[in-house]
């Protein structure tokens, strides 16, 4: 089933809260710390150096911040939430399994903190057919509950046609 | 290595670079239990990055890294030579290929370079200020392979 172009231009207001949390910012800091410097010695899972901005307040503050700081690629937790609300809508014609990241971008208005309350805004700005799969482009404007906009994250995902033989 | 700010990082702050200059390149290790710690993370559960099964019966050459993963590494590197993940005004990649994750882990190279400087400009004519800025491009390989293109970011000054 192709991916239905209808959908292009749709809109999904936001569908709750996301609360930004010490604990997740710190987890997901982790995660991404380049585990691998501690690894040698210590076994992936080590606990990698965490930079202190992420999970240290005073840290934080001495450089002009109110609260930790997530890393810059964090708010794609909440985009990728907000994405599959489009993508996992059946009438949509996405089959998930065959979903490929082709592309992503975040451009912060302001650091992602924690403490934050976030509320993000899907839409959807592309679907295009590319060699029996498609090309679909979203959009999610984060922002605070009050509308100050924190993050506008862009995301390709490309639907790979079918294989040859599945459609025999 | 220790982390921090890594061998050959300038202060950060774009006053004494020039276009073309590499500023910062780091090796980071990539295991499989990395990528099962990001996908309790990110809330990406995608058995492609976990199962060898599930990653060989789409047509993968095996457990391949979270495109995600990969991209905050290089996020990891930016933050790093500037000193502060809250200068980081945008940053952006395409996925080209992917990061195989063998049982024994893999690494991933990433390398700045400064692509552009802006000056930055008042606010005029209804526009807001723009600030000064440094923008990085970015290349990360596994293999000696190029995973992304058009990766670049913008850091405040």
């Amino acid at each position: 089933m192709a991916v239905d172009q209808s959908f292009v231009g749709r809109t999904y207001p936001p569908d709750g809260v996301y609360e930004v949390s010490a604990e997740k910012v710190r987890e997901f800091a982790a995660a991404v710390a380049g585990a691998g410097s501690a690894t040698v010695s210590g076994g992936p899972l080590a606990t990698a150096e965490v930079p202190p901005v992420h999970v240290d307040a005073d840290a934080a503050r001495a450089l002009g911040h109110p609260a930790p700081v997530a890393p810059p690629t964090f708010a794609v937790v909440l985009a990728q939430r907000s994405d599959a609300r489009f993508l996992a809508d059946p009438a949509a014609g996405v089959d998930f399994s065959r979903v490929v990241h082709g592309e992503q971008s975040f451009t912060h208005h302001r650091p992602v903190v924690v403490g934050d309350r976030l509320v993000t805004t899907l839409h959807v700005d592309g679907v295009r057919a590319a060699g029996g799969g498609a090309m679909v482009t979203t959009r999610s404007e984060i922002a605070t509950e009050a509308g100050e906009p924190v993050c506008t994250a862009v995301s390709l995902v490309v639907v790979r046609a079918p294989e040859q033989e599945e459609q025999a | 290595m220790s982390g921090g700010r890594p061998e050959g990082a300038g202060p950060g702050d774009g006053g004494d670079v020039e276009v073309g200059q590499e500023v910062a390149r780091r090796t980071f290790p990539v295991h499989r239990a990395d990528l099962v710690r990001y996908a309790g993370a990110s809330g990406d559960f995608n058995p492609i990055h976990w199962s060898e099964s599930t990653a060989v019966g789409v047509g993968l050459p095996g457990v391949v890294a979270h495109g995600m993963f990969t991209m905050a590494l290089v996020g990891r590197l930016v933050q790093d030579w500037c000193g502060d993940p809250g200068r980081v005004a945008s940053l952006g990649v395409r996925f080209t290929r992917p990061v195989v994750v063998p049982d024994e882990g893999t690494e991933v190279e990433v390398v700045a370079v400064v692509g552009a400087l802006d000056d930055g400009a008042p606010a005029q004519d209804g526009e807001p200020a723009r600030p000064a800025s440094v923008r990085l491009d970015l290349r990360a390989t596994c293999e000696g392979v190029s995973v992304l293109t058009r990766a670049r970011a913008v850091v405040r000054r």
